[in-house]
C-alpha cells in the first residue's frame, strides 16, 4: 500500500522513538527512496537528533 | 579540616556548575534553584552513597537529572492541554494537502553539520525550542535531553503511548520548520 507524506513524516519521527515493525518499515524506507520531500524531512529530524546530542555534550561533566 | 566538612565544600564547589546543567533542561529559574538545592541536600546526605565512586561532578549530575525530571513532571501536570498544542496540530496540517502530500516539498538542507560547529546556531536551537508548547517542549527535553524512554515520558507526562510519540512528532515539525526559516533559509 502506499504511504502518504503526511503519514511517512510520522513514521520518520516515530522510527526515532521505538523500533517500527517490519511492515511499516519497510514501507517507509520505500517512500523515502522515491519522495525527495520526504527524504529531506527523515535527514532533518535525523539532524536535529544530532544537534540535541551536541547540546548535551555542551553542557555534560567533564567537557567544561 | 575534616573529611566530613572537606566533602561538603567539594559538593558545593559543583553548584554553579549543576545550576549551568540544570538551566539546560528548566526554563524556570525558581526550578532550576529547587533541583540544584534539593541535590545538594541528596548529596550531603548520602556522602556514604559517594564513597569509593571517582567522579564527584558526574555523582551529582546523576542525582540532579532526577530532580529535574521530577520538576518535569511537576510543571506539566500544572498545565493542561493548551490552545497553543491545537495551534501546533493546525500549523502541521497546513503542511500537508487534502490527499496527504507536501503543500510545498521540502528542500535538503546543505551540509547542515556545519551548523554544529557555530555559537550562533545553538542559540537558534535555543529560541525555536523556547518556542513549543510547554507540553510538547518537555516530552521533546525527556526524549533527546535526559535520553528518557518513550514509556518513561508518557508515565511522567501522564498521557498515552500514542499521545506521547504525538508529542514528539509536533515537536520535530516544529523545530525543524523554525530552523528553516531561521538557520538554514538565510544562508
Amino acid at each position: 500500500m502506499n504511504l502518504a507524506c503526511k503519514e511517512a513524516a510520522r513514521l520518520v519521527s516515530e522510527g526515532l522513538d521505538r523500533e517500527l515493525p517490519a511492515d511499516e518499515r519497510l514501507r517507509l524506507h520505500t517512500h523515502l527512496a522515491v519522495c525527495r520531500g520526504c527524504k529531506a524531512i527523515a535527514d532533518r529530524l535525523g539532524f536535529l537528533r544530532r544537534a540535541m546530542r551536541r547540546v548535551v555534550e555542551r553542557g555534560d561533566p567533564g567537557k567544561s | 579540616m575534616d573529611a566530613q566538612a572537606d566533602f561538603r565544600e567539594q559538593v558545593q564547589g559543583e553548584r554553579a556548575y549543576l545550576m549551568r546543567y540544570a538551566s539546560l533542561h528548566l526554563r524556570d529559574s525558581a526550578a532550576v534553584e529547587d533541583a540544584v538545592q534539593e541535590t545538594l541536600l541528596a548529596a550531603l546526605a548520602g556522602e556514604t552513597a559517594f564513597a569509593g565512586r571517582s567522579n564527584l561532578r558526574t555523582w551529582l549530575t546523576g542525582i540532579l537529572k532526577h530532580k529535574i525530571v521530577d520538576a518535569i513532571r511537576r510543571a506539566s501536570r500544572d498545565v493542561l492541554p493548551s490552545a497553543d498544542e491545537n495551534d501546533a496540530d493546525r500549523e502541521i496540517d497546513r503542511l500537508f494537502r487534502e490527499n496527504g502530500h507536501w503543500a510545498e516539498h521540502p528542500a535538503a538542507w546543505s551540509d547542515p553539520d556545519a551548523a554544529l560547529e557555530q555559537k550562533r546556531f545553538f542559540e537558534v536551537l535555543e529560541r525555536c525550542l523556547e518556542r513549543l508548547p510547554r507540553r510538547t517542549a518537555h516530552a521533546f527535553m525527556m526524549r533527546e535531553h535526559l535520553g528518557s524512554e518513550t514509556e518513561e515520558i508518557c508515565k511522567e507526562l501522564g498521557v498515552t503511548a500514542t499521545h506521547c510519540f504525538v508529542l514528539l512528532y509536533r515537536a520535530r515539525m516544529a523545530l525543524q520548520r523554525c530552523l528553516d526559516t531561521n538557520w538554514f533559509g538565510r544562508r
